[in-house]
């Protein structure tokens, strides 16, 4: 069987490239490694997408972007891509269990993952304390003191959300200015249970089955102190998936995927889409776009080429 | 729901647990955790595969706080092994199945 497209990843990009060649009747196949909507999947509350004015939860909006591909006959796998061949006019993309799919073009969709923070004690207590996933693991911590790593949306974000459970929230960021949108910013300054820990990195982890406390290090004085909490969520930034495509396709410094406007990579019928791409900004709203357009190119490859 | 996956509670979780003459897998989830979502389907087909060697269990960490607890849960899904009442091992997060069979396997040995 050979495939139109194959497209990697099924989050609002991946999603978005099937709903259109799906709809456009191409031979269409997604493969998804987890759950769909992917990073979307574990925000829980999402209020800046258009359309839903009253905001909706991540989990939501991503079982609603699935059931409308679906609705055009998307066909979904749960799968790992461990191989790709990109460079003959057929794609060959192998599953986990050496399984072996055919295509025309490929759309990678895959995203990024959050970094790690590379500390001690960071591995050891995952899931005992240390958490990449507020909406997954904040209810564990209620009534507890807990810290959130970082400056971004994210980071502010899920701090606010842990809030719910947590007696006190730390925020700590190596800066003394946050890059989030200046309304969340606003919203955890107000916060009377976030409490900022700036210019101030994490240097170890500590615990003995559980996490027990921080040890921190002021990066202005050199000063270090050790912060009691029973849970850190790390939200540092993210990392491209990219770790297949390395040596095949051409990447940027951060290991992002180079495109064109049309979302063309450097192997002509491979697309790239969302924020797996080297681009300025990331959200679901771009995203989105970025998945219409790689359906769109790959189709017109198509028509110019077989 | 299948029945092959036991759901226990803080009532019946020593006796289908602690007591088991088997290995016993006790899958710890709620509701509104994605990555739970991920791996329950998972826990179903291992445990139709390793029916009669391998217990299958699960514990609503919502319901059963008290288990979530007595455990030390900090993150779902956390997938804890026992054996002849005491903790073997444990995997937290949505890992692939053939990381569990191979967890399996080796404490099967």
């Amino acid at each position: 069987m050979l495939y139109d497209v194959v497209i990697i990843g099924g989050g609002p990009a991946g999603l978005t490239a099937g709903l259109y060649t799906a709809r456009a009747r191409l031979k269409c196949l997604l493969i998804e490694k987890g759950l769909s909507g992917g990073q979307v999947a574990t925000t829980e509350w999402i209020e800046n997408y258009p359309g839903f004015d009253e905001g909706i939860s991540g989990p939501e909006l991503a079982q609603r972007m699935e059931r409308h591909a679906r609705r055009f006959d998307l066909e979904i796998i749960n799968g790992t891509v461990v191989d790709v061949r990109l460079d003959g006019k057929i794609k060959e993309i192998v599953l986990d269990g050496d399984k072996l799919y055919k295509s025309k073009t490929v759309i990678i969709s895959t995203g990024a993952s959050p970094k790690s923070l590379d500390i001690r004690g960071e591995r050891e207590f995952r899931g005992k304390g240390v958490s990449y996933c507020a909406t997954c693991d904040g209810a564990f911590f209620s009534g507890e003191r807990v810290a959130v790593v970082g400056g971004g949306d994210s980071a502010l974000e899920e701090g606010l959300f842990l809030t719910r459970f947590a007696e006190v929230v730390y925020v700590i960021h190596r800066r003394d200015q946050f890059r989030a949108a200046k309304i969340t910013q606003e919203r955890a300054r107000s916060n009377p249970k976030v409490e900022f820990i700036l210019e101030t990195v994490v240097e170890e982890i500590e615990g003995e089955e559980t996490v027990r406390a921080l040890r921190l290090r002021n990066v202005r004085t050199g000063e270090r102190s050790r912060l009691d909490v029973k849970g850190v969520f790390i939200y540092i930034g993210y990392r491209p998936n990219t770790d297949l495509f390395r040596g095949s396709l051409a990447l940027d410094e951060d290991g992002y995927i180079i495109t064109d406007d049309w979302m063309a990579t450097s192997v002509p019928g491979v697309f790239a889409a969302g924020d797996v791409r080297s681009k300025a900004l990331k959200q679901i709203a771009t995203a989105v776009g970025d998945g219409a357009i790689s359906a769109v190119s790959a189709e017109r490859y198509i028509e110019e080429n077989f | 729901m299948s029945e092959a996956v036991k759901s226990v509670t803080t009532d019946t979780f020593d006796n289908v647990v602690l007591q088991s003459q088997n290995l016993v897998m006790v899958d710890f989830w709620a509701t509104w955790c994605g990555p739970c979502k991920i791996i329950a389907p998972v826990v179903e087909e291992l445990a139709r595969e390793y029916e009669g060697r391998v217990t299958f269990a699960k514990v609503n960490t919502d319901e059963n706080p008290d288990l979530a607890s007595r455990f030390n849960i900090r993150g779902i899904p956390t997938l804890i092994f026992f054996k002849d009442g005491k903790i073997l091992d444990q995997v937290v997060g949505a890992v692939p199945k053939a990381q569990l069979k191979s967890k399996i396997d080796s404490l099967l040995g």
